[in-house]
Order: structure tokens, then sequence, then C-alpha cells
């Protein structure tokens, strides 16, 4: 099985993982499926544990949403996967300054912010310009931005509103940015293979998250900073960090890492998602919101967006440097 | 016409990318029956917001108001005015103010007859009862075209709705959008009360119109 494997071309590699991945999904998918149907013809569980399979059953909607766009993204190739994140980055940009107050004074400041930091930053990681994308956001736009802002002439709030519209910035558009550059990596004997590294990066996070809130959700242990966020707590923290952990040793060889070496990339990756998560809760809490949703009141496709990938905004700008600093590439 | 259909959906499709536009059916569902729907007015834009949100099939039957001179200033905005909104022009400020004193304007029916021959021709409309667009966030007083409408088609059902920021979207003076979700949200359907007075139904519709704000 590991010989045929091993012996198929790059493309047909990542066609098997993602053939794998789909019908996991469609397994798990149609036994909760089944058991909701089950249990609504013979009730035989409390109201609790309905809500549990309800809960279930949205966060598989969730991935199935999340690999289909992964999938579709590789079809298409580097480009339009390029261009997928960018959407992506867009609307978590986008949600994430409608629930920040802004005057009317950002206006411009914001048109750069949606209209050209995005497509530029996005633009010259499709580029490979990798020297320039790295400090493109952090140096550049974090002069631009501040400078537009004070040519509108409204001082109120300035600090507030600009750090904002930076922490914005930086989180939907500098940190997403850094998955598609995982595509344009190039390990030597690893060509054509990078496809692995991102879905390595995003089963290895979204896997750490939901075991940890799993966890949090079902052993009600006390929260360590309840006014943060009710759910996080080091022993749930710790058990998403070691699955993650075993996850990325587990799936090593699809990487161009040693054991060793994937099981503590994927720790620096679970360790910067999980901390950012809780980040992203914080700013959440600050503005009063339970999630980043229109009021919770989730109908369109776009609502709630960040709060399912902000773990991987954060993991991947720093997974993504510890790699190349480690392997030189 | 058919150029008209392609640039509506281009433009459906552009202000669902930019603002989500998304309906909240909160007081009643969409329903193909003749109505009014009463909203507030910040932005220019509330008129495209509000034709994004309503169901396709309801987009077709449903007319909002424009205010001629924004809205037919060019030929570009004429025309998208009348083929894709399918728009009715009225003058800014055109439904006359309620006179303080009780005393009628010389001819009120005049600036509302547009209106009044849509909903005699089986339309539904939109309109904006402030007459102009506020600037602090909170309604002005309706004036008191709706009123006359109420009365004169009573089996027209009154739905407020509350269209929220859209006047982030695109403050005054400015040309380009910015990327910010708006939603509008429809509340339960009000009706005029036998003998009840214009500035108590007035009011009455504004605070159901305010009330959908945190809804």
């Amino acid at each position: 099985m590991n010989d045929y494997l091993r012996h198929l071309t790059p493309t047909h590699q990542v066609a098997a993982l993602f053939l794998i991945v789909f019908g996991l999904l469609t397994v798990v998918t149609s036994a909760v499926f089944l058991l909701g149907l089950r249990e609504r013809r013979h009730p035989v569980h409390g109201e609790r544990w309905r809500e549990e399979l309800a809960h279930l059953a949205k966060l598989l909607q969730t991935t199935w949403w999340m690999v289909a766009v992964f999938w579709i993204g590789w079809t298409l190739g580097d480009t339009a996967a390029t261009v997928l994140f960018a959407l992506i980055s867009f609307f978590a940009l986008r949600e994430f300054i409608t629930l920040s107050p802004t005057r009317r004074g950002d206006h411009r400041s914001l048109l750069l912010a949606f209209f050209v930091v995005l497509p530029v930053q996005y633009w010259l990681v499709a580029s490979a310009h990798f020297d320039l994308f790295t400090v493109f956001v952090p140096v550049y736009v974090f002069l631009a931005i501040p400078v537009v802002s004070a040519l509108a002439d409204d001082p109120n709030h300035f600090l507030e509103r600009n750090a904002k519209l930076q922490w914005g910035i930086m989180v939907c558009v500098y940190g997403m940015s850094h998955v598609p550059a995982l595509l344009l990596l190039e390990f030597p004997g690893f060509e054509g293979k990078s496809a692995f590294l991102v879905f390595f990066l995003v089963g290895v996070v979204q896997s750490c998250m939901l075991a940890q809130h799993l966890v949090g959700r079902l052993m009600g242990r006390p929260a360590f900073a309840p006014n943060v966020s009710r759910s996080f707590n080091w022993f749930g923290c710790g058990i998403g960090l070691a699955l993650g952990c075993v996850l990325g040793a587990v799936f090593s060889f699809i990487t161009p890492f040693k054991y060793g070496q994937a099981m503590a990339m994927a720790l620096i990756a679970c360790v910067a998602g999980a901390m950012g998560h809780l980040v992203m809760k914080a700013l959440k809490r600050d503005r009063g919101i339970p999630n980043w949703g229109r009021r919770s009141t989730g109908v369109t496709g776009a609502n709630g967006l960040l709060d399912r990938v902000d773990a991987l905004c954060f993991a991947a700008p720093i997974f993504f440097h510890s790699v190349r600093w480690y392997f030189g590439v | 016409m058919w150029a008209g259909k392609w640039l509506g959906w281009m433009l459906l499709a552009l202000v669902r990318l930019l603002t989500g536009a998304q309906a909240r059916w909160w007081g009643c569902p969409p329903k193909a029956e003749r109505r009014i729907y009463f909203a507030n007015h910040q932005s220019h834009l509330d008129l495209v917001m509000i034709w994004a949100a309503l169901p396709h099939e309801l987009r077709t039957i449903t007319r909002p108001i424009a205010a001629r001179d924004y809205w037919a200033n060019t030929p570009v905005k004429r025309w998208i005015t009348t083929e894709v909104f399918n728009a009715i022009y009225v003058e800014r400020g055109g439904t006359p103010a309620p006179a303080a004193d009780g005393e009628a304007p010389a001819d009120p029916l005049a600036p509302l007859q547009p209106l009044i021959e849509a909903l005699r021709s089986g339309d539904s409309i939109i309109i904006f009862p402030e007459g102009t667009r506020g600037h602090t966030g909170e309604p002005q007083k309706f004036k008191s075209g709706l009123y006359t409408l109420a009365q004169m088609f009573p089996e027209v059902v009154l739905v407020p709705a509350w269209i929220d920021n859209v006047q982030r979207v695109m403050p005054k003076g400015e040309i380009v959008p910015v990327p910010i979700l708006c939603s509008v949200t429809f509340g339960a359907p009000i009706a005029l009360a036998p003998g009840e007075e214009r500035r108590a139904f007035l009011e009455r519709a504004r605070e159901a119109v305010v009330a959908l704000r945190d809804v």
C-alpha cells in the first residue's frame, strides 16, 4: 500500500489524499445523519445530547465547506488557489470591519485596505516576491494607513481607529496570505507537492482547535480567563496540542519533514493557532459580541467566517517562517 | 430590456459582494401581495440595498421611489433607475410636511400621484417617509405621505423596514463604496386604526421602524 502510494506521481498522491479525506467525511456525516434520524424516530437521549449532535453536524458542515474549497483551489492550480484565499481574506476583513466602529474619516483608509493592500499582498504572493510580501504589510502599509487617516482630518479616537484597521489587515490579509504562500515554497525533492504542506497546516491546526473546542464543551473545567473566553482552559488546550502533535507525526510522510521535525512544526502551528484564537476572542469580547457573525443571525454564507479561520490566520505566518528559516528554502 | 436585466444581475452580485445585502424577515414573510415598505433613510444607496435584499419574485413587482435630483441627473443613472430598479421618481421633499397648525397644503395629492398610480396598477412600493437623508442615525419625523397612502389604500399591507449600516458603506461625498455588511430587517405590518389621527399614526410608524434596529 505504502509502496503503491510512493510510486504515484505527486498529482495522483494529492488526489488520493483528497479522496481519503472526502471518504472519511462522507462516513462521519452519514453516521451523524443516521444517528439523528434514529433519534427522531425513537428519542432515547436527552435534550443536551441532541444539542451536541446538532453542534457536531454544524462543525461537519464547516469542514465540508473547507475541504471543498481546498479541493477546488487545488484542481484549479496555484494562481486560482491564491485568488480563492484572497476572497476568503476579503470576506474575513469585511466581517472584521463591519463589527469595528469606523468613522467617516476612515473611508479612504478602508478603501486602501480593501482595494489596494489586499490585492497587492496576494499579487506579491502569487508572483513569489517572498522578500517583499513578508514586509509589505508591517512596513509599508503600517505607515500608509495612518497617513491616509491623518489626511482625512479627523483626530477623534485616531490611535484606536488606526489600530483596529491595522489589526484587521494584519490578521485577515497578512496572516491569511501565508497559506497560499506555502504552495510556492520549493523544497528540494518535494516539487509539485506543496499542496501537502497546506493540507498539513490546515489539518493539524483545525484538528487541534476542534479537539480543544469539544473538550472545553464536554468536560466543564473552569475557564482560565473567563472574562475573555468561557471555554478556554489549559486542559483542553493541552489535549488539542497533543492531538495536533500526534497528527503532525502521523502525517509526516506527506511532508518533507522527519517525525521529530513534523511534530515540532505541528506544535508551533497549533500553539500559534490556539493562542491566536484566544486573542480574537478577546477582541470580540471588547466589541461585546459572541461571534463574528452578523449579530448571530447566521443566514448568509459569509457569516461567522472569521470564527472559523482566525486560528489559521495566526498559525500560517509562524508556520511559514519557521519552515523557511529552519529549512532555508 | 436584456441589457437592463443583465446589468441588474451584475449589480446584484456587486451589492452582495460588498455588503451581503442580507434580508431578515423578522415580522412578516416575503409574500407577493400589495405592500408599502417604509424604511429609514440614511444614504442614496438605501434604495439599492432594499432592492437587493428582496427575493427575486418580489423585486420585479416592487418599485422603490428615487429622488429625481440625484437619480435622474445623468443619463446613466436615469437609465439604471428606470431599467434596473424600475423606480418611481419623486421630487425631493415632495410629500408635503404636516403643517404645524393643522392647515392642509395646497394640493397634498400632487406629489404622491406617481405612487398612487403604481399602487393602483398592483405594484408594491418602497418609500422613505423621512423625505430626506438623516445624519444622526436617529430617523427624523415622518412626512404625511405614508398617512395619505394608508388612508387611500386600506387594503395594502404596511411593512416597516430598518436598513442597517448603509451610511458606512458610502458616506456623503464619497463615490467608491467600502465593503461592509449591511442588512434590511422587515418588521410586523402595521395598519391604520379607524379614526386614527395623522400625527399619532406617523409617530407609531416611525417607532415601528426604530424598534427594528435592535432585533
